[in-house]
C-alpha cells in the first residue's frame, strides 16, 4: 500500500514514498532523495557504510525501516558539511588524506562525527573503541585514526 | 597535426547522481567525434588532447581502483607535459575512449601504465616545442616551457599550447626514445598532491557504479544457486507479483534473476521467488582441504628458480630441516558489493563497470554474447575497492547477460551474500620446504614446491560467472599469460631449487588477490629461513644480509635495522609473562626483479587465550622513484593493515556445496582496535624508474608475523590464518625449555 513519510533530512522537510512500511530507510534516501554519500555495504547493519545521524546519533539506515522514521531529523554526509562549509571531521579526513577507495568513509566520518560530539578530547583508544563496528577493507585504519583524533584536537 | 577534435564528457551531472545522457547535443556529437579518437596506444593521441584553451585531458587506460594510482599517472603527465596539474583531467578505463593498457593489477599502473603515459607527454611536448620554434622562428633548443607556454629563453613572445595545437588531436606517433625531463627539473613528480577524487569522497559527492543510472533502467537481483554447480530444476515467481514495482523474473540456463522497477522491489522479489536445484555436494571437507590440495591432478610442473645442483647436495648430508606451509583461501570483501549497469540496444552493449579489466572484459562479453568486440562498450567506473579479480566482472556479465533478455538496460546490484558467496577465491595454497645445513650452520641446499592452481595466474581463467550459469560460450582457456608469479628466493643460496606444482583445478573458482602467488611463496620462503635461523642459533637479520649479495637489497636491510631498533635475538630469554611479546623480520624483492619491501612486526600473544596482536610494523620500502611520498605512504598502509587480516583474521568457510561464510560476522576482518602502527621509512630513488607498490609489502607481511610469535613463544606458525585455536595448539606443542 502506497505510504507517505515525512521527515526532516538535512534541515529540510522531506517526502519518502513507498508501498512497503518495512523498506529500509537506506533506498528512500539514495534511490528518491539522491543522497548518495551513504553506500550499501551488507544490508546487515554490520558494515556501516549506511551511516547516518538520526537525532544526532550515528544511524545505519541499511535496516531501519521506513515506517520508523515518520518526522524524524535525519543528516546524510552531504548535510554534516560541504566543500565551502566542512564539519572539521570531512576537513580532518582531507588533511589527512583518509581515503583509499572511499566506500566506507561516509560511515568513518558519520561515526566519528557523532561521537566526537559528545566526547571531548578522546583517547586514541577510545576512538578505536567508538569505531570498532565500522569496517574497512582497504586498511586505511591507520589515516582515519589519525583524522578523528585531529578532529578531536580542534573540536575540543 | 589534424583536425579532429577532442572531447572530454560522456557524462552529465544531475540529479545527485552520475546521469548517463543520450541527448545529441551536446554530448551526442561529441559521441560522434569519440568515434575518430585513436585508442592505439602507438598514437600519442590515444593518451593526450589538448584544447583550445590549453586544457588536457589524458585518457588512462589504467583505472584509479582507490590506490591513488591515477593521481599519480596524472601527476606524470603533467610533469612530463610542462602544465600545472590542475589543468589535467584523466578519463580512465573507457573502451572506446582509452588505449588498453592492460588490466589495473600486479603493482603494474606506475611502473608500465604512468611510465607509458610519460613517454607519450614527453613526445608530445617534443612536438610542440618542434612547432612552436617553426612558428616563432626561434630555434628549439632555445625555448623553454613553463604552465604550458613556450618562450624563448632569451625574452620575447610566447605561445601557449594551446596556441601551437588549437582544438585538434595530437597525431604523431609516441617516440619511445623521446628525451624525459631531468628529474631534479621536477616540480609535480615526488610531491604528495592531494588525491584527485578525496574530496568528493569526503562530501558525499562522488559518483561509484552503485550510483549510475540510465534512463529506463531497471534494478535487477541475482538468485544464485543453493550449490556451486547445482542446476536450475525450476523457479516460481507468482508470489513476486503481488509487490508493487515487480517486472518479471529472467531465466537463462541456471542464471536466475528478478528485475523491478524500484530497488527494494527488486530485493523483496528476490527474498520471494521460488527457485528449485538440483543436490550438488562436490566440494571437499573443509577440514581436509589441504590433503584434497596435495592430492589435486597436476597439470605440469615447473621450475622456476634452480641455483647449482640440489638434489645432490643433499646427498652428502648434513642436518636435514623439513616444513610445510598452508594458507587459507580469502574472499576480496570489498566493502561495497559488485554493481554494473548494462544497455543492450541495436546490437550493442554498453557496461558501465568496476571491472579492473575493461578491455580484457570486452573480449570476454563479446565471446559470451558472440558479439563482435566493437560492439561492446565498457566503461569504467569506480567500486568499491579492488584487490584482484573480484565480482565485478561476473556481476558485470550477469547484468549483460539481463539486460539482453529483457531489452532494457539494466542496474544489477549484488547483494552481500551473493559477494561472500560468489567473488573468485584466493586459492588455497600449499608449500614444502627442506633444506641441509652443515656443522658450521651454513645452508647447503634448499628446495621448495609450491601447489597453486594453474589459473588464473598462469592462463587468464577467470571465467565470467555469467557465461558459466547462463552456459554461454566462455573465453577462451587459452589465451596468453595474465602474469609471472616471480616465485624464487631472493637469496643467493648455493643449491636450490623452486617447483612449482600447477594444479588442474581448485575447489572453488579462484582468481588472483594482491600479491598472488608472490605473498604464499614468500611466506614459505621467510619463514623456512627463519626456521633455519632458529635451528642453527643465527640472528634473523644475520642470517638474511649473509645470503643477500644485492646491494640495494642490503641497503635496505641496513636502514630497516636502524630505525626499527632491531637487537640480535638469538640468545635473548624467552618472554615468559601472560602476554607473550616479540618481534619478527621480512623481507622481498617483489617478483625478484623490482620493488624492494623489509618489514619488522611487534606482536603480543595472549597465552591464555592464543589471541595474536600485531602491535607495530616497521617498512623499508624502495620502489625506485617516488612519485606521490604521500600516496605511496597511504598504499604501504593499506598493504600492511589488510594483509594482518589476511594473517590473523581472514578465513573462508564452506561446506561441500557452497561457501558458508557469507557475510561480516562469518567472515570476520580486523577491525579498529587490533590494527597496528605503521612505520615507514621511504627510500627515494629520483632518477630510477619508478616501480609498483600495490603489493609488495603484502607479501612479506604473514612471515613477519609469523617469526615474530615464535621469538615471543617459540610455537611456530605454519597455517595461515594465525586464529586462536591454531596458536593455542601451537603453543602446546613448544617443548620445554
Amino acid at each position: 500500500m502506497a505510504t507517505t513519510i515525512k521527515l526532516t533530512v538535512n534541515g529540510k522537510p522531506a517526502v519518502l514514498h513507498t508501498d512497503d512500511p518495512s523498506m529500509p530507510l537506506l533506498y528512500a534516501l539514495r534511490d528518491q532523495l539522491g543522497l548518495h554519500g551513504l553506500h550499501f555495504g551488507c544490508g546487515l547493519a554490520q558494515c556501516g557504510a549506511c551511516t547516518v545521524h538520526y537525532y544526532g546519533e550515528a544511524l545505519r539506515c541499511c535496516v531501519m525501516p521506513i515506517s520508523a522514521v515518520a518526522g524524524a531529523e535525519v543528516v546524510t554526509l552531504e548535510g554534516l558539511g560541504t566543500p565551502e562549509k566542512p564539519h572539521p571531521v570531512q576537513q580532518a579526513f582531507i588533511d589527512e588524506q583518509a581515503a583509499q577507495c572511499g566506500y566506507c568513509i561516509n560511515g568513518m566520518i558519520m561515526q566519528a562525527a557523532a561521537f566526537l560530539a559528545t566526547n571531548k578530547r578522546p583517547t586514541e583508544d577510545q576512538v578505536r573503541q567508538a569505531l570498532a563496528g565500522n569496517l574497512c577493507k582497504c586498511g586505511t585504519h591507520v589515516r582515519i585514526l589519525r583524522a578523528v583524533m585531529r578532529a578531536a584536537e580542534k573540536m575540543a | 597535426m589534424l583536425d579532429t577534435p577532442i572531447s572530454r564528457r560522456t557524462f552529465l551531472k544531475g540529479g545527485g547522481a552520475l546521469v548517463v545522457t543520450f541527448s545529441l547535443t551536446p554530448v551526442g556529437a561529441q559521441q560522434a567525434r569519440n568515434a575518430a579518437k585513436s585508442v592505439n596506444s602507438d598514437d600519442v593521441g590515444a593518451f593526450i588532447a589538448i584544447d583550445d584553451k590549453g586544457a588536457v585531458t589524458l585518457y588512462s587506460g589504467k583505472v584509479e581502483l582507490g590506490t591513488g594510482a591515477i593521481t599519480a599517472i596524472t601527476q606524470m603527465a603533467a610533469e612530463e607535459l610542462s602544465v600545472p596539474f590542475a589543468r589535467v583531467t584523466t578519463i580512465q578505463g573507457d573502451t572506446a575512449l582509452t588505449p588498453n593498457q592492460g588490466p589495473t593489477y600486479a603493482s603494474l599502473s606506475v611502473q608500465d601504465g604512468g611510465v607509458q603515459i610519460r613517454r607519450a607527454a614527453a613526445t608530445a611536448r617534443e612536438s610542440l616545442l618542434d612547432q612552436a620554434a617553426g612558428k616563432l622562428g626561434v630555434a628549439k633548443g632555445e625555448l623553454a616551457i613553463r604552465d604550458g607556454v613556450i618562450t624563448p629563453r632569451a625574452g620575447g613572445k610566447g605561445l601557449s599550447y594551446a596556441e601551437v595545437v588549437g582544438d585538434r588531436q595530437l597525431t604523431i606517433k609516441v617516440n619511445p626514445a623521446a628525451p624525459l625531463k631531468d628529474p631534479k627539473d621536477y616540480t609535480i613528480v615526488g610531491k604528495s598532491v592531494p588525491r584527485l577524487d578525496i574530496p568528493a569522497k569526503i562530501f558525499g559527492t562522488f559518483d561509484f557504479v552503485q550510483d549510475v543510472k540510465v534512463p529506463g533502467m531497471l534494478h535487477g537481483r541475482m538468485i544464485h544457486p543453493a550449490a556451486f554447480r547445482a542446476k536450475l530444476e525450476s523457479f516460481n515467481d507468482a508470489a513476486c507479483r503481488k509487490i508493487p514495482g515487480y517486472v518479471r523474473a529472467v531465466r537463462k540456463g541456471d542464471l536466475l534473476a528478478v528485475v523491478a522497477t524500484n530497488e527494494w522491489a527488486a530485493i523483496s522479489a528476490s527474498n520471494t521467488i521460488v527457485a528449485k536445484w538440483t543436490d550438488w555436494a562436490g566440494l571437499p571437507e573443509e577440514s581436509r582441504l589441504f590433503d584434497y590440495i596435495r592430492n589435486s591432478k597436476i597439470d605440469r610442473n615447473e621450475v622456476f628458480q634452480s641455483t647449482g645442483d640440489s638434489t645432490a647436495a643433499m646427498k652428502q648430508g648434513g642436518r636435514m630441516l623439513q616444513a610445510t606451509y598452508d594458507l587459507a583461501m580469502n574472499t576480496h570483501g570489498s566493502i561495497g558489493p559488485s554493481c554494473a549497469v548494462a544497455q543492450y540496444e541495436n546490437g550493442k552493449l554498453t557496461v558501465w563497470t568496476p571491472s579492473q579489466a575493461s578491455h580484457l572484459l570486452r573480449g570476454q562479453l563479446a565471446t559470451m554474447l558472440q558479439m563482435k568486440p566493437e560492439d561492446v562498450r565498457c566503461i569504467y567506473v569506480e567500486g568499491a575497492g579492488c584487490y584482484g579479480r573480484n565480482g565485478s566482472d561476473d556481476c558485470t556479465s550477469e547484468a549483460a547477460v539481463i539486460a539482453r533478455e529483457i531489452g532494457k538496460p539494466v542496474r544489477l546490484q549484488w547483494m552481500r551474500q551473493d559477494e561472500h558467496g560468489w567473488d573468485p577465491k584466493g586459492p588455497p595454497s600449499l608449500l614444502d620446504y627442506r633444506a641441509t645445513v652443515d656443522g658450521e650452520g651454513r645452508i647447503t641446499a634448499w628446495e621448495s614446491d609450491i601447489f597453486l592452481p594453474e589459473r588464473p595466474l598462469r592462463r587468464s581463467g577467470v571465467t565470467l560467472l555469467g557465461a558459466v550459469l547462463a552456459n554461454l560460450p566462455k573465453f577462451g582457456p587459452e589465451s596468453a599469460n595474465l602474469a609471472n608469479p616471480g616465485l624464487g628466493v631472493p637469496y643467493a643460496l648455493p643449491n636450490s631449487k623452486l617447483t612449482a606444482h600447477w594444479l588442474v583445478d581448485t575447489p572453488l573458482p579462484a582468481a588472483w588477490i594482491r600479491a598472488p602467488g608472490r605473498m604464499q611463496n614468500t611466506f614459505g620462503n621467510e619463514s623456512f629461513l627463519d626456521e633455519i635461523a632458529a635451528a642453527t642459533g643465527a640472528d634473523p637479520f644475520e642470517i638474511r644480509v649473509r645470503y643477500l649479495k644485492d646491494p640495494r637489497g642490503l641497503e635496505l636491510f641496513e636502514r630497516l635495522r636502524q630505525f626499527s631498533k632491531w637487537e640480535p635475538r638469538g640468545s635473548r630469554p624467552r618472554d615468559t609473562g601472560s602476554v607473550a611479546r616479540g618481534r619478527g623480520v621480512s623481507y622481498a624483492k617483489y617478483e625478484l626483479v623490482r620493488t624492494y619491501v623489509g618489514v619488522v612486526a611487534d606482536v603480543s600473544v595472549e597465552r591464555s587465550t592464543g589471541k595474536v596482536k600485531v602491535d607495530r610494523v616497521f617498512v623499508a620500502h624502495d620502489c625506485g622513484q617516488i612519485i606521490n611520498p604521500d600516496g605511496l605512504r597511504n598504499q604501504i598502509e593499506g598493504n600492511v593493515v589488510q594483509t594482518v587480516s589476511r594473517s590473523i583474521v581472514e578465513k573462508l568457510t564452506f561446506s561441500r556445496s557452497a561457501v558458508t561464510s557469507l557475510n561480516w560476522g562469518s567472515y570476520p576482518i580486523l577491525t579498529f582496535p587490533n590494527v597496528p602502527e605503521v612505520v615507514i621509512d621511504l627510500i627515494d630513488r629520483p632518477n630510477d624508474v619508478p616501480w609498483g607498490a600495490g603489493e609488495p609489502t603484502t607479501s612479506v607481511i604473514p612471515s613477519a608475523i609469523a617469526n615474530a610469535v615464535f621469538d615471543a613463544t617459540g610455537a611456530r606458525l605454519r597455517s595461515v590464518p594465525f586464529r586462536p585455536a591454531t596458536v593455542l595448539a601451537a603453543l602446546g606443542a613448544v617443548p620445554p625449555r
